[in-house]
């Protein structure tokens, strides 16, 4: 996919992230207020682990961050990165603007070498 | 400007975009059909693109990588659906993970390339990018298009006393 190709790994984790409902609803908790992963599994009608497993792939995308406060660690939304998924089309017209650019310069010199 | 407009449809899930080259179809048409050249436009500045399989046929399959400036590497692939040269292309355009292999959670959009010869010269290129419907897609481009972003986003800024965004 040509959308945000630089961080194509970011985007792969951000999207499988915000695949699924559950995570969704989690993080819209979240970036209302930091939770603990015990509050977040009171909310949910399925397992410890399973909201743990949801919080952990949220993390993973950058969507989330974990702070420790005395025995608990609270999960906190990180808004940035949500925005930064929707910057990625923004990316994709970019992407598609530089490309006509450089299809220009090949149009002109249908024989040089790669640049770079 | 080469570029001669953009049209995001969210609705649809496309983005269009329209440009205008000061050289006949057919050579407009190289620059797909020409793995060579294609490697030469397709990778983002700095991120140049090799081009390991170029089968513009339909059913068939293009393979390419790109290699970051931290030796970072990046791989992608299409599936061709439809070709009719000069004028058209069509393919399903994918990540891969370093090896080649697709990945399998990233979403995928259809390119579609039409090229038409307008009066008084030149080629024009029309890019068609449609996104399969998958749910984050489908937040992703209601998102980004200018009518605003989406109610969940909207909540959140509302949340946390944002100004709205246009």
């Amino acid at each position: 996919m040509v959308v945000g190709t630089v961080e194509s790994g970011r985007a792969d984790a951000l999207f499988r992230a915000l695949a699924d409902p559950t995570r969704r609803d989690i993080l819209s908790v979240v970036l209302r207020d930091a939770h603990s992963v015990s509050d977040l599994a009171r909310r949910y009608p399925i397992s410890f682990a399973a909201v743990h497993k949801h919080v952990g792939a949220l993390e993973r995308a950058g969507l989330v961050t974990k702070t420790r406060r005395g025995r608990e660690q609270r999960v906190r939304g990180d808004l940035a990165t949500l925005r930064s998924a929707h910057r990625l089309l923004d990316d994709l017209e970019a992407l598609w603007r530089g490309r006509v650019d450089r299809i220009e310069q090949v149009l002109a010199h249908p024989t040089e070498g790669a640049p770079e | 400007m080469t570029v001669t407009s953009v049209v995001r449809d969210a609705e649809a899930k496309t983005m269009t975009i329209t440009a205008r080259f000061d050289a006949p179809i057919g050579r407009v048409w190289q620059i797909w059909s020409d793995p060579r050249q294609l490697e030469r436009w397709w990778g983002p500045p700095g991120y140049p693109a090799t081009v390991t399989e170029h089968d513009l046929a339909p059913g068939g399959t293009v393979n390419y990588s790109m290699t970051g400036p931290d030796g970072d590497r990046h791989g992608g692939w299409w599936r061709v659906r439809a070709v009719d040269p000069p004028q058209t292309l069509e393919f399903e355009d994918g990540f891969a993970a370093a090896d080649g292999t697709p990945s399998p959670h990233t979403p995928t959009a259809v390119i579609r390339v039409a090229l038409s010869e307008p009066a008084g010269g030149g080629t024009h290129m029309t890019i068609t990018t449609t996104w399969a419907s998958d749910e984050a897609m489908k937040q992703m481009l209601a998102a980004g298009t200018d009518t605003g972003m989406t109610a969940a986003v909207g909540q959140i800024d509302e949340l946390l006393g944002l100004p709205a965004r246009a």
